[in-house]
């Protein structure tokens, strides 16, 4: 696969997937406390969401970084927007913004989970860049 | 190595009158958190708060600060 390739598929899965979550390891099994707790804040809201392992090859995370600016991961983006990180993620979660951007309804006093177990499987790829 | 108080000079230096405060998280120099109160994040959406944050050190980070946790907040609360 090209540079130009693996940038067009990260565009292309940002713009297919309303809820687009760039993370270290799958939602299963996070390979990061960071990308942990994000993947656990989706799932504790139970939305539905794509998730991209980028750790296969390092020019995802390139390639990434260089499209969206961000220079780390995870990565959220929601109707092909770029949301935020873990730190971003958590505190919308709290305040109950995350809810209100997907969509969802969220029970009273959220506290963000770390990195809690999966509750339904996510959406769409699996790594296909593999 | 960077050291969480070079960070906090560097933080500091960038957002004149801001109090900031930067922990290592591990003690290994690589896991930062930052706590920044200023001004100039007033009005902002936090994905703009934290990019100023990440802008103080660039390409730093994902390379020798492996990763720096951000929190930010204006004087009034916001």
């Amino acid at each position: 696969m090209t540079n130009t390739e693996i940038r067009e598929f990260i565009e292309n899965a940002i713009q297919e997937n309303p809820v687009m979550l760039f993370m270290k390891g799958t939602p299963h099994q996070p390979a990061c406390g960071f990308s942990a707790r994000t993947a656990g804040c989706l799932n504790e809201l139970g939305v539905k969401y794509a998730a991209l392992d980028i750790l296969p090859d390092p020019r995802i995370r390139e390639e990434l970084s260089g499209l969206s600016g961000w220079p780390t991961i995870p990565q959220l983006f929601v109707d092909g927007e770029l949301v935020g990180g873990c730190d971003i993620v958590t505190e919308l979660f709290e305040s109950g913004e995350l809810a209100e951007k997907l969509g969802v309804e969220q029970a009273e006093s959220p506290s963000a989970p770390e990195g809690a177990p999966v509750q339904r499987a996510p959406l769409g790829i699996d790594n296909r860049l593999e | 190595m960077p050291s969480a108080d070079d960070l906090q000079n560097r933080i500091a230096e960038a957002f004149p009158g801001a109090q900031v405060e930067v922990q290592d998280l591990t003690g290994g120099g690589d896991h930062f958190r930052a706590e920044v109160v200023s001004d100039r994040f007033a009005g902002l959406p936090l994905i703009e708060q934290h990019r100023l944050v990440y802008d103080v050190f660039g390409e730093e980070i994902g390379g020798p600060i492996h990763a720096l946790s951000i929190k930010t907040s204006t004087p009034s609360g916001g």
